[in-house]
């Protein structure tokens, strides 16, 4: 069942007692059968996307005849070409693009600014300041909702892309908690002699902690950049104008006049999942280091 | 960080203060921007949220005070019983599937090596990083109760296709079902780092001993993983206990009452009712909840971080 546990080597194999040798072998059955187990379910994991890009690819009248194409009967574009050119696609992509890039911008910044204060200096409030933000944990973010709502309507940004921006800052405590631990282990030797160097906090943070810090940053800002493009329910709420939309919220709020059309409608949520897959894939290492520091795992 | 001090001048006493004032300065301006987005949008809401909750007020504009009504009403209102119980059948039917089968692929994933490796990770980890459209577009798909591939199968089963999104008994279930699919492999890689951090060399004496893979599963991977385990199922309970979007989306955009969960209800109750202040009331509900299981979470943190 288990991990690694490779069998020793051949020639210990050979001297253990036949029983033991015949256990052995039924485990590399066992072994075998796990893999094949795991490469099945990853199939049958993957399936469902593959499935969806295959039915995009395919005639609208194919898609609905009896039968399942693995593979299309006559290949086609049409239903990307019509989403991108008949939808109001290229505006959401637009609005995603500048609210996720700002959310990223900002979160990583402010929390970067404030990580370093409370890892490297000393103020009063420091203490009160890093406990408040460990028990922001236990605020469950839709639950603020109707008060952010409230907010954002006082301050006329219903509609906005900074509507949709501000409250998903409170995504911030967790970069800062991270971002602390990152610069609490910076050493020590290289602070004191930059401060003999004269440097002041705003050098030392922006020639020191940051650049030696920059694979953190750029983690952080990868997985808030995939967290912010796929928040749906506060752009949803944000929202009501269909130029003002997410393609998130988008593609599911705004459909077709001429009914259902399953290309068309993959091919749209295609389009919308296309750059965090883009992202991730080129990113893979960083994406997979940021959710387990996110989770209190350090790397 | 005292040696820099220019007190020379000063006084006596002050020589003793904690605090360099550039070092004070400096802070300020760092934190901030931090602390003025922190108060304004999330302590100040947060409490407003409390506040409201007291009152009998539209989701914009002036309420009256109303003492606790609004949490006597929730105890009579029966889509607050159909939210609470719905929520927590979500979570029952996620929590605890997720966390095994995650932790059954983690093992079975962590055996592989190299670009194999790799591959089937990808498999399972990509329906994490999409967005909440996708994964209700790909599956609406695969379950259309006309042209779905999955069609054929229910029908062997059925007899005949199913909408099995607009059959009650089916529908969370398979909302269910399906967040596992899309979440999973966040779990996976929480319970692979855990896995990778057991040394080879407990493995490989017991090995040796000729001890059976099924005792080393009990015996030494199941204990030593199991407070990846605890992490797992802790943060997958207070993420399912937020649900929205999927139930959302395939609950035809909340026009059925009958799968609506607490975030829907407080959705339905503040934007749909204009009711603010019960809307916040529920909001409350669900942020004690929340309350209760991140303390736990935050006690096995810090548990974690001592050793």
């Amino acid at each position: 069942m288990s991990s690694v546990a490779t069998t020793p080597a051949a020639g210990e194999v050979v001297g253990m007692s036949p029983r033991k040798r015949r256990i052995i072998r039924t485990l590399d059955i066992v072994g075998l059968i796990a893999t094949v187990i795991t490469v099945l379910g990853a199939i049958f994991w993957a399936f469902p996307l593959y499935w969806a890009v295959v039915t995009t690819l395919k005639v609208e009248n194919d898609i609905v005849q009896p039968g399942i194409d693995l593979w299309p009967r006559r290949f086609t574009l049409d239903a990307y070409t019509h989403v991108l050119f008949n939808t109001k696609i290229g505006t959401w992509y637009i609005n995603s693009l500048v609210t996720a890039v700002s959310v990223t911008v900002l979160v990583v910044m402010m929390s970067a600014l404030a990580g370093y204060a409370i890892s490297q200096l000393k103020f009063p409030g420091r203490r009160i300041l890093w406990w408040i933000i460990l028990a922001s944990f236990m605020i469950p973010i839709p639950a603020l909702i109707v008060n952010h709502f409230v907010l954002i309507s006082q301050f006329k940004l219903f509609n906005t892309w900074l509507g949709v921006i501000l409250p998903q800052l409170v995504y911030g405590p967790v970069t800062v908690i991270i971002y602390k631990q990152f610069f609490d282990s910076v050493p020590k030797e290289l602070r004191e002699a930059a401060k003999i160097d004269n440097a002041n906090e705003f050098q030392m943070f922006f020639k020191l902690y940051l650049p030696m810090n920059w694979g953190i940053t750029t983690a952080l800002a990868i997985i808030t950049f995939i967290g912010a493009w796929n928040q749906f329910l506060w752009p949803f709420l944000a929202v009501t104008d269909e130029k003002m939309m997410n393609v998130t919220v988008g593609i599911t709020q705004v459909t077709d006049a001429f009914g259902v059309k399953y290309a068309r409608d993959l091919g749209s949520a295609i389009l919308a999942g296309l750059p965090v897959a883009i992202v991730y894939l080129i990113f893979q290492r960083k994406v997979t280091e940021a959710i387990m520091l996110s989770a209190g795992i350090k790397g | 960080m005292s040696a820099t001090d220019t007190a020379t001048d000063v006084p006596l006493p002050a020589r003793k203060k904690r605090f360099n004032r550039n070092e004070v300065l400096a802070a300020l301006i760092f934190v901030l921007p931090f602390v003025v987005v922190y108060a304004v949008l999330f302590i100040y809401p947060t409490l407003q949220m409390i506040w409201l909750s007291f009152h009998k007020a539209p989701l914009i504009g002036p309420g009256t005070f109303i003492g606790l009504d609004n949490y006597a009403k929730l105890f009579k209102d029966k889509l607050f019983g159909v939210a609470f119980w719905n929520t927590v059948y979500f979570v029952v039917l996620t929590v605890v599937p997720a966390t095994l089968t995650a932790l059954a692929i983690a093992i079975g994933v962590n055996r592989l090596k190299g670009w194999m490796q790799s591959l089937i990770l990808a498999c399972f980890f990509i329906p994490y990083i999409l967005p909440v459209s996708v994964v209700f577009r790909v599956w609406g798909w695969m379950f259309d109760s006309q042209f779905g591939v999955l069609q054929p199968l229910i029908a062997l089963v059925a007899g005949d296709n199913v909408p099995v999104f607009r059959t009650l008994p089916l529908f969370m279930p398979t909302v269910a079902f399906i967040t596992v699919w899309w979440t999973i492999g966040f779990n996976i890689l929480l319970f692979i780092a855990g896995l990778r951090n057991i040394s080879p060399e407990i493995y490989e004496a017991a090995a040796l001993d000729g001890t059976s893979k099924w005792r080393q599963f009990t015996r030494i991977t199941w204990p030593l993983i199991w407070p990846v385990t605890v992490l797992v199922l802790t943060i997958q309970l207070i993420a399912q206990f937020k649900i929205f979007d999927q139930v959302y989306l395939f609950g035809n955009g909340g026009r059925s009452d009958a799968t609506m969960g607490l975030v829907q209800l407080i959705y339905r109750s503040a934007f749909q009712k204009n009711n603010g202040g019960y809307g916040a009331t529920v909001a409350v509900v669900l942020f004690l909840i929340i309350v209760v299981f991140s303390v736990l979470q935050f006690q096995m943190l810090r548990a974690r971080g001592e050793k």
